[in-house]
């Protein structure tokens, strides 16, 4: 269910590694997370050219429910946010790890990457909560 | 995140149902229940414009019988006993002597002493414990049995404009608790049933206690049965078209219909005079808390609950500060984004001098301030 070409975070976010070259991850955050959450109504990320940290606080994530803290997977510039989103945040429970992403970082050190789960450890991680 | 769910918890006769039919279930009031099926959003509109059906069996079931029952209760609750016909059902509050509330509770009239009164699921043995204690004090401790049927029976709550057709077509054998109105020479359904009126009848074969009640602001039904015969009186009800819904739906419906919940507008320490419901508070003094509540409705009370509407979708939670010229003079009891009317919706306690509807107050949001509009109460009415 958690696509493999990509890393994941303790607290349900995920980051996939764009091709060769590029310095650029994709974030979102994972089914588990969505459905956790229920129907996600508004959505708080960060503009475009704003640095974000490593495992750092980046937005907030709003439900009927209940509002969650978002956490940037990796540090670095953000070159662009899911302009969708504001008017779709749908689209983060219908397809969190497709149309639902959410930021466009230029990564500052790759081997933050290293340090999250990959997709079978996440599924373990998922699995005992 | 919500917590998981815990095995001390209580389950009612539809957990394996829920759990089947994919919900997440989360522990409340010390019961495992399902907050959602298939999305709050979609289960709020199901009942907003069709029927829904949520288990309400973690509220508790207490019956309260003997010669003293209506005279009991009559101290006890801010609504009258001894003056509700049978066949009847009132909305009401358990006071302290301070007039803070215990609890908040619908009561039916079975007979004229035997009362149905439905506490919630968390005050449960705080209000059984309550009538105990007070009946000590009372009338010898004589003629009232208190009996808790909760663990055997179940509560469904099927609720929605289509709610009345559904009932109807299931419900067989049905005779209202009172004489139904106008209804000469017909056959007695429940939709004849005015609001707040119960009768009974059998649905898939099963005794079913039918209260034109509810929590959602809709037109609606509370069904009770005993425990084994809820599953098959829930699939009957799945079956004729009805949307299970958990308790986001039941929240977010109840705060749309500006309806308290305890815990929030009403606690021990919060009277039904500050939480604007004065309409369910009688007038002739005699309850416990009277001489408070009498006092607040004539020189009024410090605070008062207000309805508060948003722009945008990032909604006030309970605990956030409401302020006024920079100033706090309130904090948020409930909120929530409203799918139905698409803005964000509060209640909140506020300092009597900033209560008039049209007033604009601010609502710090995790550190954003936000501007937000007293409006009267409900957000919602249902239309007809």
């Amino acid at each position: 269910m958690n696509p493999d070409d990509r890393k994941y975070t303790r607290e349900h976010e995920w980051a996939l590694l764009e091709p060769a070259g590029a310095g650029t991850v994709l974030v979102g955050i994972t089914h588990y997370a969505q459905d956790q959450l229920g129907d996600v109504v508004y959505l708080e990320l960060p503009t475009v050219g704003a640095t974000v940290g490593y495992l750092a606080k980046m937005g907030e994530i709003e439900s009927v429910k209940a509002v969650s803290d978002l956490y940037s997977p990796v540090s670095g510039a953000v070159t662009e946010v899911n302009g969708r989103l504001a008017h779709e945040p749908e689209l983060v429970n219908n397809d969190p790890f497709g149309e639902g992403w959410m930021m466009r970082v230029r990564i500052t050190d790759p081997g933050e990457l290293d340090g999250l789960m990959d997709a079978a450890a996440y599924g373990e991680y998922v699995g005992q909560l | 995140m919500s917590t998981d769910t815990n095995s001390d918890n209580l389950r009612t006769a539809l957990y394996q149902t829920h759990v089947d039919l994919g919900a997440r279930m989360v522990p409340f009031g010390g019961w495992d229940m399902p907050v959602q099926y298939r999305g709050v959003i979609s289960e709020v509109a199901a009942v907003r414009a069709d029927a829904g059906i949520f288990d309400v069996s973690h509220m508790g079931r207490l019956h309260i019988g003997g010669p003293n029952a209506a005279g009991l209760l009559d101290i006890l609750l801010t609504g009258s006993a001894s003056s509700l016909r049978a066949g009847r059902a009132r909305y009401c509050f358990v006071c302290n002597e301070r007039g803070g509330v215990i609890d908040d509770t619908i009561f039916y009239r079975l007979a004229d002493d035997e009362f149905l009164l439905i506490p919630n699921a968390g005050n449960r043995a705080a209000v059984a414990l309550w009538f105990d204690r007070q009946l000590a004090h009372h009338f010898d401790g004589r003629g009232v049995r208190i009996t808790d049927r909760t663990m055997l029976t179940g509560l469904i709550a099927l609720q929605g404009p289509a709610a009345a057709g559904v009932v109807d077509r299931l419900c067989e054998d049905f005779a209202p608790g009172a004489r139904l109105p106008r209804n000469p020479g017909r056959t007695p359904v429940p939709s004849l049933l005015r609001p707040f009126a119960w009768g009974r009848g059998h649905i898939d074969g099963r005794r079913v206690f039918i209260g034109r009640t509810g929590y959602t602001g809709e037109d609606g039904f509370e069904l009770a049965m005993g425990s084994s015969d809820i599953a098959p009186v829930w699939q009957k009800l799945y079956e004729a078209g009805a949307t299970p819904c958990g308790l986001g739906a039941r929240d977010v419906l109840r705060l749309e219909a500006g309806l308290p919940l305890h815990g929030h507008e009403l606690t021990d320490t919060i009277t039904p005079i500050e939480a604007g419901q004065d309409r369910f508070v009688r007038r002739d003094g005699g309850y416990n808390g009277a001489d408070v509540l009498d006092h607040q409705r004539v020189y009024g009370a410090r605070r008062r609950l207000v309805g508060l509407t948003l722009p945008g979708r990032s909604a006030p939670r309970a605990g956030y500060d409401v302020l006024a010229d920079g100033e706090a003079v309130g904090v948020v009891s409930s909120g929530t984004y409203s799918p139905t009317l698409e803005r964000c919706i509060a209640m909140a306690f506020v300092d009597t001098a900033h209560t008039a509807p049209g007033t604009t107050l601010t609502v710090d949001i995790r550190g954003r301030l936000a501007e937000a509009s007293i409006v009267e109460l409900p957000f919602y009415q249902r239309s007809g």
